[in-house]
């Protein structure tokens, strides 16, 4: 199959970006960045200066793929990466856009790579439960219900990719904080910090100048995790909460 | 203690692995009470580099850091939770025996000494298996989610080469959630300012100073410049070197660079040859694919791995004129389950890989390529029931789904009575590598101040590693060893300062980096980077691959000459020096892969046995099965670098000693 990429080049941060189209002919059993890989090596052969994009894992766990396709963060599947796309998602003769994430708090680097440290440092801010290393009790001391585990495993499944955030009409962060405050509030290891947390990894995302939330849902309807919008119901509760003791 | 001059000059010791004295089960309890310790204040003065944030790196860096020493961490992605870990699906082994079938440390020691084919350091895995136990507790504490039965215990389930459920799990998300487990522990250390962590960096080269590892040049790959780092240490967890086969399970950036560097300035490597081929792996389509993906070995508790009895059926399968499911029971062959009775389709990976080959070999494949055999779910789902076996694989099913467009667990047909799914079409993939560099049992390369920890050493899987045990031994390694160990080496380093970074030595090995990174841009050949490892992947796989010959291996150490020499006068690297230019970065990764698989064919053709994941087809039972030479090869080759890559590097001997296990046959059928 051949399809047109329509693909968004910008040389650097500080650099005015275009969108370029590129003709590249692939396979419905190839996948959508193995046909990047193609286009790439054209345009190495002839001497041009390959696309710029983040991937590594490439079977959707280690959350460092991203890219706009067509509208969409990581494309037109649900619950997957756009590593785990496929050409048979797309019609032969088609014109795919490809864009970077689209957020203020994740500037672009070069072409579609953009800088997501903000939300390493969201979680530097809280999402951890303080423990050293030695001494733990015996693992099975601490019985927790399979339902709670279940749902903090849900929540725990966010491979902070930021496809929630590029969603988002206002660039929150909102889904991804949530499901790391939401996996140690359902947790008994989480409760001591669990109103500290709270506060703080909510402040971070506000200073980082991330948006706020307005309860679209469009972060959860684009998340390739699946992870749920009750996880921002809970932050909600978990906020206030924090707050009020305060 | 004899002493060894390298290359440049250092004095080593001769592969001594300074394993303590007395019974196995005491050495390392006898180790820890009598280790030199640094105290807190003290601490505080000395800086480490950890080079790696995955299971190994993520954990070592933050609990260094806990205990009190200056952490600088670095990782190749924009994250340090996106180490290839996090990919690991299946689970964690540890000798909890909650199950109460009979596990111990010991018989985890012996199931990881017998499916390492007895060529793993017995002290070391001695070990493994005692802190085993310590990791899950450290894990729970953190807050990691693992499987939990209805009573709000702990879920077990079994893997290969056991006879017991050891398993710990997470859904089929294991490795990811052990990762993010040690990232907050790291980001918490981060926050209190004890690490400082370096994102899109890669190690170049390490910097030694009067003959110790003092530091690192690394690329911040988003500049392009080069960055020089000083501590009283290095500790390398940089992962393995299966991406020398192109295509493997590996992520992109997965490569063994920073260990070749740790080679080419001295540090033994060992065993190379010990390569993992996971038997259960999404197969080959194509010459576009970019990588190939795992499906976890924890599809074998209940799947089951067939090809048909006759070569008819055979035939129509690959030309796709019936499918998987239109095949009755009795014309069925699982050759696991016939071949080992005793285990079953839960044989250890190289056994599991082996049987696979011999079946396609034999005409037997089920795909286009003949090149594939069936995972069947029929059996597991008509017993316990769609719901159920959804609940225990349905995200791998679903993966699979996305990249083969069939799902296991849908009706594929009905044959009187019997429903029969869908079956997965599998083939075996590198996935993992034993070898690595050399340490001893300190986890202490052969040069001083330079250790390596997780998949990136040798120590402790032998030739063949056992499902689960690789998350095992990376946090074990960074957790629970080197954090004591580092400690004896750092003892005596408490007034010495740490180094500048101007000193003469930073100086040189910087002006290497930059003169090497000239050489490749100035080539301007024809040859882009990934047709070059397209070729190197093609001739490993053909010629070192999942069976090896002396003839095969002479032949793929000619023809890596001709592709190192195509690479150093007709690569093209397009771009310049400035900047993120990841064509550059791949083609110095390339440059250290082509090594990497010269040292795996010289390692491959010195041992003239098989054993585990290496298989000479001049060394095999009638019945097909490795045969070990006990005699001539019960040892660990360390690979010497001779100061030049045209030079073939020269083997120092590890010999092994058993005390506690009997080195005998492996045997899975009874």
């Amino acid at each position: 199959m051949t399809v047109t990429l329509r693909v968004w080049r910008q040389a650097g941060p500080k650099e005015k970006g275009e969108f370029k189209n590129y003709t590249v002919e692939t396979d419905t059993d190839t996948s959508f960045l193995e046909t990047l890989d193609i286009l790439n090596e054209q345009l190495v052969e002839k001497k041009e200066e390959p696309i710029a994009f983040d991937s590594d894992c490439r079977e959707g766990i280690c959350g460092m793929c991203s890219l706009y396709i067509n509208g969409h963060p990581h494309g037109p599947a649900t619950g997957a990466t756009t590593c785990q796309l496929y050409m048979r998602r797309f019609k032969n003769g088609e014109t795919i856009t490809v864009e970077p994430w689209r957020s203020a708090a994740f500037p672009v680097i070069k072409d579609l790579i953009v800088d997501r440290n903000a939300f390493d440092k969201i979680q530097q801010a809280g999402g951890y439960v303080s423990f050293n290393c030695g001494g733990a009790q015996d693992a099975n001391c601490l019985p927790i219900s399979k339902e709670a585990a279940d749902m903090a495993m849900d929540s725990a499944t966010c491979i902070g990719c930021g496809a929630c955030v590029a969603a988002c009409k206002n660039g929150s962060a909102m889904l991804f904080v949530s499901a790391k405050v939401s996996q140690f509030a359902l947790l008994p290891q989480g409760q001591v910090e669990r109103a500290r947390r709270a506060r703080k990894m909510v402040a971070k995302m506000d200073e980082l100048g991330f948006g706020n939330c307005t309860n679209t849902g469009a972060c959860a309807a684009e998340c390739p995790k699946n992870i749920s919008l009750s996880n921002i119901a809970r932050l909600n509760r978990e906020f206030i909460k924090a707050k009020c003791a305060e | 203690m004899e002493l060894n001059k390298t290359a440049n000059g250092f004095e080593i010791p001769a592969a001594d692995s300074k394993i303590p004295e007395g019974p196995v089960a005491e050495k390392w309890t006898n180790y820890k009470a009598h280790q030199k310790l640094v105290n807190p204040a003290n601490k505080r003065k000395l800086s480490v580099i950890v080079v790696g944030t995955g299971l190994a790196g993520a954990s070592a860096a933050s609990t260094l850091a806990e205990m009190g020493f200056n952490v600088l961490n670095f990782c190749i992605q924009d994250s340090p939770r996106r180490a290839h870990s996090i990919a690991a699906q299946g689970g964690i082994n540890a000798a909890k025996n909650y199950q109460n079938d009979g596990d111990s440390v010991y018989r985890l020691f012996y199931d990881t000494v017998k499916g390492g084919d007895y060529r793993a350091r017995e002290a070391n895995v001695y070990r493994l298996a005692e802190v085993s136990n310590n990791i899950i507790d450290q894990c729970v504490a953190q807050g990691v989610p693992f499987a939990r039965e209805y009573g709000g215990l702990l879920a077990n389930r079994s893997f290969g080469g056991a006879q017991v459920s050891r398993t710990f799990y997470a859904k089929g998300q294991t490795g990811q959630q052990l990762l993010l487990g040690a990232y907050s522990s790291l980001n918490r250390q981060i926050e209190l300012g004890k690490v400082k962590s370096f994102n899109r960096y890669e190690m170049h080269d390490v910097v030694m100073v009067d003959g110790r590892a003092r530091g690192i040049i690394a690329k911040n790959l988003v500049t392009g410049k080069f960055e020089r780092f000083a501590a009283h240490a290095v500790v390398l967890a940089t992962g393995g070197y299966g991406n020398t086969y192109f295509l493997s399970t590996n992520a992109m950036s997965c490569n063994c660079s920073a260990a070749i560097a740790a080679y080419r300035k001295g540090a033994y490597f060992a065993n190379p040859a010990f390569v993992q081929i996971h038997p259960t792996c999404i197969p080959v389509h194509g010459d576009k694919q970019s990588k190939l993906t795992l499906m976890s070995e924890s599809l074998r508790n209940d799947g089951r791995i067939w090809v048909p009895k006759d070569l008819e059926t055979a035939k129509k399968l690959q030309k796709g004129e019936i499918k998987g499911s239109d095949v009755p029971e009795q014309e069925r062959d699982y050759y696991l389950e016939r071949r080992y009775p005793a285990f079953g389709n839960l044989v250890p990976r190289d056994v599991a890989s082996r049987a696979a080959k011999e079946r396609c070999d034999k005409g037997f494949g089920v795909n286009n390529t003949g090149l594939a055999v069936f995972l069947d779910f029929s059996e597991a789902i008509n017993r316990l029931g769609i719901d159920q076996v959804r609940q225990r694989y349905g995200n791998l099913f679903d993966m699979y789904e996305e990249i083969t467009d069939v799902n296991p667990g849908e009706l594929g047909n009905k044959i009187g009575d019997e429903c029969y799914y869908n079956p997965m079409m599998i083939f075996p993939a590198i996935h993992y590598t034993m070898g690595g560099l050399w340490v001893d049992y300190e986890l202490q390369t052969s040069l001083k101040g330079l250790f390596a920890i997780g998949e990136c050493n040798f120590s402790d899987h032998g030739a063949n590693r056992l499902g689960a045990s690789a998350l095992m031994q990376g946090l074990a390694d960074g957790y629970f060893v080197l954090p004591y160990t580092i400690q004896n080496y750092l003892s005596d380093q408490i007034s010495v300062p740490c180094p500048s970074t101007s000193l003469p030595e930073f100086d040189e090995t910087e002006k290497a980096c930059v003169e090497r990174q000239n050489q490749l841009l100035a080539i301007q050949g024809n040859h882009s980077v990934d047709s070059i490892h397209k070729e190197l992947g093609h001739v490993m796989w053909e010629y070192v691959g999942m069976a090896r010959t002396k003839e095969s291996l002479e032949t793929a150490l000619a023809k890596l000459k001709e592709i190192r020499k195509v690479f150093e006068t007709d690569l093209y690297v397009p771009g310049t020096a400035e900047g993120y230019n990841n064509e550059l970065d791949k083609a110095f990764r390339l440059h250290d892969f082509i090594i990497m698989g010269e040292l795996i064919a010289y390692d491959a053709l010195n041992r003239n046995e098989s054993c585990g994941g290496h298989f000479r087809e001049e060394y095999q039972t009638e019945e097909g099965e490795a045969k070990r030479d006990d005699q001539n090869y019960f040892y660990v080759s360390c690979w010497d670098y001779q100061g030049n890559d045209n030079k073939a590097p020269e083997l120092i001997k590890e010999p092994l000693h058993y005390e506690a296990i009997k080195v005998q046959t492996r045997n899975y059928k009874s």
